[in-house]
């Protein structure tokens, strides 16, 4: 992946730039030496680093807002970073831009059970929001594989998902306000703590705008209580089109499972290898989810399970305890971390119509024999959002370049068959080339006027989510603007 | 004009935008009088029609804008399955007729009481495809429910009243119907105490779907859960028991009545008579008995658990003082051309954020001839 060459009047600046913010923010919230801003040279798309010029952490809002706009005067930058756990390089640095890092805005600043609603700071971490709540019985929703570490910000930026989404929405979903600072250094309030924002849905743009309209430093989301139980049933089949043709069934019968995993041969057999989870030896495995008390659990089961034997499972079973279930999730929700100790991998992130399921398996199996590549299939089915693992060498030359060449096949392949480049990871940097995949020149134009208005200088995140030849003109005159 | 496709919307429109002609965008015509009354030559939607793509195991229509309202429930029920928003249908408050159609749902982010639990509009909004104010066909979204390539520009053209472009053709996410409605009724509570249990209700594991009140003498509060009949009956029984402090409920799982009472909520049928103006307000629950009393309303309806206020106040009084010190925004949905002018339709908004909108406006629509005037 390119990235633009950093301008080197800014870089000259250096000394005065840094200045400027130590001006601003305590001592120890200014990040000069270069074997400091290391710590910020990549997030979780480790193969692409860059050290940042300077990293700022803020401990206020008016803090950031101080900071933006002076970048704003400086024509300087600004990358915004939340806990740093993007897989697609969104808080990815060049060399001549500041890192703005929210993790010191950590703090809960409201909790309403009556109108069921939390105001955090958004360097809170998503699953230390439903941390501050469920001693009451509450939780909020979105449960992105990072939520022991990734920031609300992030969240927001990314408009991330998680393995219950089905029922329960994404971020866009579950987000009721947010402050917002703009590039220039104003503090915007849209929406609250009551439903749908007055004039144009501008919550609904920014949520996985990536950092490039704007930093939201708080959030207020909704919180739900918590369902009385939840139980999830194991499903194991000869092939991946009858999994597949399992999940249709079952969203067609009316259940609304609250969450349909899937996973093949190769990632059941890591994943049974690391948590012992008693996972079966089939082609393909299914964990679907159902919540609520034990009788209703046991009356949507009921039917779940009828629709299953009527695919021939070679496997089918319920979980009979608490310590059972967590088995069950420990395998599926150590996947990654389970396929990272055996080889590396790339994790894709496409989203094909449900139905597309057989095909799209069977064409990537394909293309994996004329890579030369295994993939593991891991993924939310019943949203359709797949995350295919493709198993690299990293010491190999060459070898990530082919792999990112069959990752992008792929991605083509999911927009082929009416899917989407990324389901909850956003583009950042890893997807930005393909954007044209997905849109035409005037869809990607109607986006980049969408950034002219918050960002006319083009200096927050710039040069991530669409193909660099789509924004130079505009990143160029920026830049020729500073000067 | 009526064109037949999204290439003879998009001519007309590029048309109208070399010859500066304004476009008053018409599906149905039946919310016509949501916004500012606007000037221009009709464009009429209606000859984009039909369902394009419906896979019920995929949870997803996709549906050409000028769609009748009607052909898509339809569709849905007969298999079993409906849109999760619970669209309103305004000719109740508008006195108007006509089919309402799905591109005029989206244009106006129009809901109803499941809102509340299932989303609004915009967020079973999966894609649109729209002809902006240049004549440019443009898409984003799909027909896919996760789905964070680009800005979700979908979020922004849902409730943009045709402003930023003429929609074309929308995607949803749809959901199953539930076999069973459960319906808890309370009768006689203040605004206080109805808040109070519909909160409570709200925040019990029950996945309730309904949460309304109608004030006055002989008030009447209900809680609605939906899903499969075993589950229904424990959950409406549970909810009776949780909130008899509030008084003796009553339950119902009579499918004809229970639809019923929640279409009257849907359609804001307790405020719809009569003179007067009516205003819409969205608020913090629990702000919302002090903002009934403040408003002194001819007529009122709580929905979404007391987060939004249905409100009919005496011709050209103002119900947004009642919004002082608390949150939320008022929206004036009927009232003659006179009182809109005097006092805004739409909820004022800061100034940074009104240049935000007038910037997206500018560039979506750079000659202002899509609605114009319609949202001020």
């Amino acid at each position: 992946m390119e990235m633009p060459a950093p301008d080197a009047g800014i870089l000259a600046r250096k000394a005065a730039i840094v200045a400027g913010l130590q001006a601003l923010l305590p001592a120890d919230a200014v990040i000069s030496d270069p074997m400091e801003t290391r710590a910020y040279e990549c997030d979780a798309l480790t193969a692409y680093r860059c050290p940042p010029l300077a990293a700022v952490l803020p401990s206020s809002t008016e803090e950031v807002a101080a900071v933006l706009k002076f970048c704003h005067e400086q024509g300087v930058p600004v990358v915004p970073r939340g806990s740093g756990t993007s897989l697609a390089g969104g808080a990815l640095p060049t060399a001549d831009s500041v890192i703005l890092g929210v993790a010191r805005l950590n703090r809960v600043l409201e909790t309403d059970y009556a109108d069921r609603v939390i105001r955090v700071q958004t360097g809170r971490t998503n699953l230390s929001v439903t941390g501050a709540v469920e001693e009451d019985g509450f939780f909020y929703a979105p449960d992105p594989s990072s939520q022991l570490a990734c920031a609300i910000a992030g969240n927001i930026a990314m408009n991330s998902g998680g393995a219950h989404c089905l029922k329960y929405g994404v971020t866009t979903n579950n987000l009721l306000g947010v402050t917002l600072v703009t590039m220039q250094g104003e503090v915007v309030e849209i929406g609250g703590a009551h439903l749908d924002a007055a004039g144009y849905d501008l919550l609904g743009l920014l949520c996985g705008s990536e950092g490039q309209l704007g930093v939201v430093t708080e959030a207020s989301l909704r919180i739900l209580r918590k369902p009385e139980g939840a139980r999830p049933v194991l499903m194991g089949f000869d092939s991946s089109e009858v999994a597949g043709a399992c999940v249709s069934d079952i969203i067609q019968a009316g259940v609304l499972p609250v969450a349909m995993e899937f996973m093949d041969k190769l990632c059941i057999r890591v994943c049974e290898d690391f948590a012992h989870a008693g996972y079966p030896d089939t082609e393909a495995l299914l964990i679907v989810e159902v919540e609520g008390s034990d009788a209703e659990i046991d009356e949507q089961l009921a039917k779940i399970l009828e629709i299953a034997r009527r695919h021939n499972p070679a496997e089918l079973r319920e979980s009979k305890s608490a310590e059972e279930s967590a088995l069950i999730w420990k395998g599926r929700k150590s996947a990654f971390g389970a396929m990272g100790q055996i080889n590396d991998y790339m994790c894709l992130d496409g989203t094909i119509p449900v139905s597309q399921l057989p095909f799209v398996l069977r064409r990537i199996s394909e293309m994996s024999e004329e890579y030369g590549l295994q993939v593991g299939n891991v993924f939310h089915a019943g949203d359709g959002n797949m995350h295919p693992l493709i198993l690299f060498d990293a010491n190999k030359p060459g070898d990530l370049e082919l792999c990112e060449a069959f990752g992008a096949e792929i991605l083509k392949l999911c927009v082929e068959v009416g899917g989407c480049l990324t389901g909850e990871h956003g583009v950042g940097i890893e997807k930005r080339d393909l954007m044209l995949v997905q849109y035409t020149p005037e869809d990607i134009e109607s986006q980049l006027r969408v950034k002219d208005v918050f960002d006319p200088k083009w200096l927050l995140n710039p040069a991530k989510v669409f193909p660099l030849s789509s924004t130079e003109s505009r990143r160029s005159a920026a830049v020729a603007d500073a000067a | 004009m009526r064109p037949q496709d999204e290439t003879e919307l998009a001519a007309a429109v590029a048309e109208a935008a070399a010859a500066g002609t304004g476009l008053r965008i018409r599906g149905g015509g039946t919310r016509s009088a949501l916004g500012y009354a606007v000037e221009g030559e009709v464009l009429e939607t209606g000859g984009l029609s039909g369902i394009t793509l419906y896979e019920p195991g995929a949870l997803t229509l996709v549906a050409q804008a000028g769609t009748p309202m009607a052909e898509i429930e339809a569709a849905l029920a007969a298999e079993g399955q409906q849109l999760p928003f619970e669209p309103m249908d305004h000719r109740g408050i508008f006195g108007t007729t006509g089919e309402p159609t799905i591109g005029g749902v989206v244009a106006a982010n129009v809901s109803g009481p499941r809102r509340i639990q299932a989303g609004a509009c915009r967020d079973s909004a999966i894609g649109v495809r729209f002809v902006d104010g240049r004549g440019v066909v443009l898409k984003n979204g799909g027909r896919v429910m996760k789905n964070v390539t680009g800005y979700d520009l979908v979020k922004l053209m849902a409730g943009a009243h045709g402003t930023l472009g003429v929609l074309s053709e929308v995607s949803f996410k749809v959901l199953p119907m539930a076999e069973t409605t459960g319906l808890v009724t309370l009768k006689g509570l203040t605004p206080e105490a109805a808040v109070g249990a519909m909160s409570r209700a709200l925040g019990s594991p029950f996945d309730v779907s309904g949460a309304a009140h109608v004030p006055g003498p002989g008030s009447v509060t209900m809680i609605r859960v939906e899903g499969f009949e075993g589950a229904i009956r424990y959950r409406s029984a549970t909810l009776r028991d949780l909130l008899a402090d509030f008084g003796a409920a009553e339950v119902s799982l009579e499918p004809a009545e229970n639809a019923a009472a929640w279409r009257a909520v849907r359609d804001a049928d307790a405020v719809a008579g009569g003179g007067g103006d009516l205003w819409r307000l969205s608020v913090r629950p629990s702000d919302a008995p002090k903002v009934l009393a403040a408003l002194q309303a001819e007529a009122a309806l709580l929905d979404w658990g007391g987060g939004l206020i249905w409100a009919r106040l005496p011709e050209g009084r103002d119900a947004r003082p009642a919004l002082e010190g608390v949150g939320g925004h008022a929206t004036l949905v009927r009232a003659s051309d006179a009182t809109k002018a005097r006092l805004g339709v739409f909820h004022p908004e800061p100034a940074p954020l009104a240049r935000i909108s007038a910037g997206l406006r500018a560039q979506f629509d750079p000659r202002g001839i899509l609605n114009p005037g319609r949202m001020g």
